[in-house]
């Protein structure tokens, strides 16, 4: 099954990256899932969190005070203002 | 010829002081380098991730939104300087004050009013000697800059813009920094921030096209999110490259004046050792002549 390439920046330093299966936003409209495949987009971010389901170990929550996302061909770029990973972080922080 | 030997000694003992400072601050700048190059490196992400993020938006969607557009006749600039708070860094603030002189005199003659924002205290300190008006200044630490100072600036001048000519506002923005190439090479940079030209990349390959967003929520409201932070990141990546520059002019500066220091304390030893044997040569022919009066008589 195709993988999700995700990428998290923030203003002033990488914050992660690696293969996912599915990643969840919360965008001003609402919550979007985000599967392998997905149409190209461009969204704002709400601040909040969001989750993403690593390839291997543990679902991963990150919090984001605001930014935008890109998907596109599989590659998911997430540019926050200010992300801190929260919560399950116990495997798969690279 | 005793008073002699001490003025020299005098001035061996302050220079080797100064000597000292010199090394240290050298040494202080070597060890920041490496932090502001390394912090201008982990900036290029986000700078790139906006950047391709809004050629795609700007490229694609045939969007009228202020930001872009070019106003059908510029009257007034509004033009920021980045220097640095502290001296000592040889010419680098110099330099980049000169280059915005020379911005602000050819906006000028094209008959635009110009407005000046300044970052660093050597800017504010100049305008104030010349008794010439700026907007806002923006001191402390711009040899390690924060992203809220480029978040302030960003906000400032983007209202700035978005106020209309007639209440005062500014129909484009530039920004003179200095730009860091390599350790050796710095040079005074001016971009034109306002209105965009959002710069098109070369697609490298296939995969590298811009493909065709979607939006969300719409793209008026994904430009208008994306933009101010556009503007932040590149005032941020500017203000991290003039405090790499800075602290890379402060070490050569500091470098130079350690080795001019050397030179002088080797002359003033010299010149002391000269002073000191001429006034033993002349004790000695005092002794001699006085010895031969005596036989003499």
């Amino acid at each position: 099954m195709a993988e999700l390439e995700v990428e998290i920046v923030a203003a002033d330093h990488f914050v992660w990256s690696g293969a996912a299966t599915m990643v969840r936003a919360r965008t001003s409209d609402g919550e979007i899932g985000i599967l392998p495949g997905h149409a190209p987009m461009l969204a704002i971010l709400a601040e909040g969190e969001m989750a993403i389901e690593p390839v291997s170990g543990e679902r991963l929550l990150v919090s984001v005070d605001g930014g935008f996302f890109s998907v596109d061909s599989n590659r998911v770029v997430i540019v926050a203002d200010n992300a801190k990973i929260g919560g399950n972080v116990s495997a798969e922080t690279r | 010829m005793g008073a002699q030997i001490r003025v020299y000694r005098q001035k061996i003992t302050s220079t080797t002081s100064m000597r000292k400072i010199f090394k240290a601050m050298e040494l202080i700048a070597t060890s920041r380098i490496g932090k502001a190059r390394a912090r201008v490196s982990s900036s290029l992400p986000y700078a790139n991730a906006i950047t391709r993020a809004v050629s795609a938006v700007a490229s694609q969607s045939e969007i009228d939104h202020p930001l872009t557009t070019e106003p059908e006749q510029i009257r007034r600039s509004a033009v920021l300087v980045m220097t640095s708070d502290r001296g000592l860094a040889g010419s680098y603030s110099a330099s980049v004050l000169k280059q915005a002189e020379s911005l602000i005199e050819l906006l000028r003659e094209e008959g635009k009013e110009v407005k000046t924002y300044l970052v660093g205290r050597k800017a504010q300190a100049y305008f104030d000697f010349r008794n010439r008006a700026f907007e806002n200044v923006w001191t402390g630490g711009t040899d390690a800059p924060e992203f809220e100072t480029a978040r302030d600036i960003g906000k400032a001048l983007l209202a700035e813009f978005n106020t209309d000519f007639e209440d005062g506002g500014v129909d484009e923005i530039h920004v003179v920094y200095t730009r860091f190439r390599s350790m050796v090479l710095q040079e005074p940079t001016v971009i034109r921030l306002l209105p965009l030209e959002v710069v098109e990349e070369e697609a490298a390959s296939e995969s590298d096209l811009l493909p065709l967003y979607e939006y969300e929520p719409e793209p008026e409201m994904v430009l208008d999110a994306l933009l101010p932070r556009y503007i932040e990141s590149r005032i941020f990546a500017a203000l991290l490259q003039a405090a790499a520059s800075e602290l890379a002019a402060r070490q050569r500066a500091m470098k130079s004046a350690g080795d001019n220091a050397s030179d002088l304390i080797k002359k003033y030893t010299r010149l002391r050792n000269t002073a000191r044997q001429a006034e033993i040569t002349q004790e000695l022919s005092e002794i001699v002549a006085g010895a031969d009066a005596l036989s003499a008589s």
